[in-house]
């Protein structure tokens, strides 16, 4: 479904990523874990297309097409979904407004009819009850005035609205009460299938004894430097990421 | 612009237009015009070297062939008039280029709760009414095109509402400019009188038939009585040709309430004086505005809030929304008198540019002699959040649509703050309209 090869990207002539592979089949749960700056969010952000960051080398194809020509919402309404490490408040925007707009822009690209008011709140109110969001967040400007759990929620919210290929949670754990992690990580599974796939950054092995990755890879300095099962995370969670870094270096890598 | 406009129309008529003809009028009034035409030699033509004009050049006006507007140039009938209508089941003085129009208008019958016609009937009855009030607040000593009304104005609306008149319905002042021949000019002239305890709503509207550059001058006073309530809703959308030049001045007694709107979208170069005068304690303004500029638009508003008494407060919220090549202006001053203790007074100025032609100046200018008053003020000029786009574009939402949305983010506010629902919804249109003209020049960097 997603195959990345060699990506090197960065921001002001400062690379970031620097050659990074990574390869997500359709059905399967990937997590990313990495040092804080390793990059993680940047490989998030340059697949769902920020223009800040520029693709230095590198291919990306999305089941099929090369991801990197096309512009955000061609990526979107080919199914792509980030859910942001921080999601931006957009004051005078309503959100239902918007996610409706979004709904529809995607739908009609995929040449589906697009659904009328009445239609969309019945969807709406049946992704809110899959994630128990509250539905007064959603009179409000898209996230404007959230808490930081609320707004981690709405992101999944949305993705469970949008019904994408592959979703990319950039630390979607982070801001999440023990409750909320587990409703957040039930709906992500509830809305897993054959033909879609998931990204997960997190730093917490946590997280994935809710959602269990089928891979676990260690990005280090923009590039993956280890890959391995789920009970690479648990090992992480014990021993940090100092072996890892040092095993890189002897491996004559950076 | 100016190649519609030939050498030999020039001097001859705009000299003496320029120079304040007087109206027609009773003896009261003469004496008013006179007074009037004698402070325009005072003051003189505006320049730029004046702190007030700085930003806006009214030189290329003296260059115009204008004249004063004729009548029935092009004939206007309701189907004309009918896309400005707001005032629903309201009133509506119609005046095209300048005239009174009865048979276009709904007036008020006899019975009605309150009255409203032209000016020109009052003057020509006993003007018992106007005397007290006209040519009173509006600002002449220092403003010369105001001054150049008084002394010139052949007609204009005239509003009054009775003590403890609740008027739900609006009143519409709608000035149609139709004239063909470039450089025709209106002195347009209103006076909104709320007696005690009342409440009316005002839409003023200006807008153009036709693509001939022409001038409005308007004045309008509006006298506010003891806890009188009055929201008005002035709308300018002349064709991007037009001069439009204006002073709205209130004067607010206890504890009055006064909602102010300027919703500036047309004209070459509009100016626009929003003026209060907190005359007595406990009295309240909002004073609300959104200017949309583009092309080569100069779109300037400067406002006054004249804090005289104690326990007054004013609220101001200014938002413009500037693209292309064009110029917006804000000069927002506040007085705080010696006795103005008490005094809460707020202003804000927003804007949004969204090319890097564009240009706004923007000034609060407080002056504040009592001690124990709350007064704040900011400006901001930013651009489009970048990050905010790129969220909206990557749910899937396109380019164009993303940065239309949180354009019209930007200005809710402003439509928010009118509760008139047939202005928000032709604003809405307009918005629409404005977005799409917008779109192609904006779509250049959509990567
Ligand atoms: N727009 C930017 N301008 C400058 N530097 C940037 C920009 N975006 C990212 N960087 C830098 O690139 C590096 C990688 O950042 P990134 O956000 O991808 O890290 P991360 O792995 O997501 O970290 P964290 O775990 O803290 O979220 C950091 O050093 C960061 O400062
Ligand atoms: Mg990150």
């Amino acid at each position: 479904m997603l195959e990345i090869r060699d990506l090197s990207a960065g921001v002001d002539g400062k690379e970031i990523l620097k050659g990074l592979n990574l390869s997500v089949q359709a059905g399967e749960v990937h997590a990313i874990m990495g040092p804080n700056g390793s990059g993680k969010s940047t490989l998030a952000q340059v697949l769902a297309g920020r223009g800040e960051y520029a693709v230095t080398s590198g291919t990306v194809t999305f089941n099929g097409v090369s991801l990197l020509e096309l512009k955000p919402e061609e990526r979107a309404r080919a199914g792509i979904f980030l859910a942001f490490q921080y999601p931006v408040e957009i004051p005078g925007v309503n959100s239902t407004v918007f996610l409706k707009a979004a709904f529809n822009e995607c739908r009609k690209a995929r040449g589906e009819t697009e659904l009328d008011a009445v239609e969309f709140l019945a969807l709406v109110k049946k992704k809110t009850n899959l994630l128990e969001l509250d539905p007064a967040l959603l009179s409000r400007a898209v996230n404007e005035g959230f808490s930081g759990g609320e707004k981690k929620r709405n992101e999944i919210f949305q993705m469970a609205v949008l019904e994408p290929k592959l979703a990319i949670l950039d630390e979607t754990d982070s801001g999440l009460d023990i409750d909320a992690l587990k409703i957040v990580s039930r709906g992500v599974n509830k809305l897993r299938r054959p033909d879609n796939a998931t990204l997960v950054i997190t730093h917490y092995q946590r997280l994935l004894n809710y959602i269990v990755p089928d891979h676990v890879h260690v990005l280090v300095h923009g590039r993956i430097v280890k890959s391995g099962g789920k009970e690479l995370a648990l090992e992480l969670e014990q021993r940090g990421y100092d072996w890892i870094l040092e095993g890189a270096a002897a491996n004559g890598k950076p | 612009m100016m190649d519609t406009l030939t050498q030999t129309d020039r001097e001859p008529a705009t000299a003496p237009f320029l120079a304040g003809e007087l109206g027609p009028g009773p003896a009261w009034l003469q004496s008013l015009r006179e007074q009037a035409r004698t402070r325009l030699g005072e003051i003189g033509f505006p320049t730029t070297e004046q702190e007030e004009w700085r930003f806006t050049n009214m030189a290329p006006l003296r260059q115009w062939p204008l004249h004063a507007a004729e009548a029935g140039a092009r004939q206007v009938g309701p189907a004309d008039i009918e896309p400005f209508r707001l005032a629903g089941n309201g009133y509506c003085l119609v005046f095209v280029d300048g005239r009174f129009r009865p048979e276009l208008s709904t007036l008020p019958g006899p019975g009605a709760a309150l009255r409203a016609g032209n000016l020109r009937a009052q003057w020509d009855g006993d003007g018992r009414e106007l005397q007290p009030h006209l040519a009173r607040y509006a600002d002449e000593k220092a403003n010369f095109f105001t001054a150049l009304n008084t002394a010139s104005f052949e007609d204009g609306a005239f509003v009054s509402v009775p003590a403890k008149a609740v008027v739900e319905q609006p009143v519409q002042l709608l000035y149609l400019a139709a004239s063909e021949r470039p450089g025709a000019a209106v002195h347009a002239r209103n006076l909104i009188v709320a007696h005690q305890g009342s409440s009316v709503k005002i839409i003023e509207t200006y807008a153009s038939l036709t693509s001939a550059p022409h001038l409005t001058n308007a004045v309008t006073e509006l006298a506010l009585g003891l806890e009188a309530r009055v929201e008005h809703c002035k709308l300018q959308n002349e064709n991007e040709r037009a001069f439009h030049i204006a002073a709205v001045q209130a004067a607010q007694s206890r504890n009055s309430h006064w909602l102010s709107h300027s919703i500036a979208t047309g004209a070459r170069l509009a100016r626009n004086q929003i003026q209060t005068w907190l005359v007595e304690e406990g009295a309240e303004a909002i004073l609300n505005g959104l200017y949309l500029a583009r092309g080569e638009q100069l779109i300037d508003h400067h406002t006054v809030v004249d804090h005289a008494q104690p326990r007054c407060e004013s609220h101001e919220f200014y938002y413009g929304i500037m693209a292309g090549r064009s110029h917006g202006v804000f000069n927002g001053k506040i007085f705080v008198r010696q006795d103005a203790q008490k005094t809460n007074a707020k202003q804000t100025n927003r804007n949004l540019v969204l090319s890097e032609q564009a240009l706004i100046n923007t000034k609060p200018q407080l002056e504040i002699f009592a001690d124990d008053v709350k007064c704040t003020h900011g400006a901001t000029v930013g651009q489009l959040n970048d990050e905010a786009l790129f969220y909206l574009r990557s749910r899937g939402i396109g380019a164009g649509l993303a940065r239309r949305m949180l354009i019209r983010a930007f200005a809710n506010d402003a439509v928010e703050r009118i509760t008139l629902a047939p202005v928000r919804a032709q604003l809405e249109q307009l918005l629409t309209e404005w977005f799409e003209s917008l779109d192609t020049s904006l779509s250049s960097h959509d990567r």
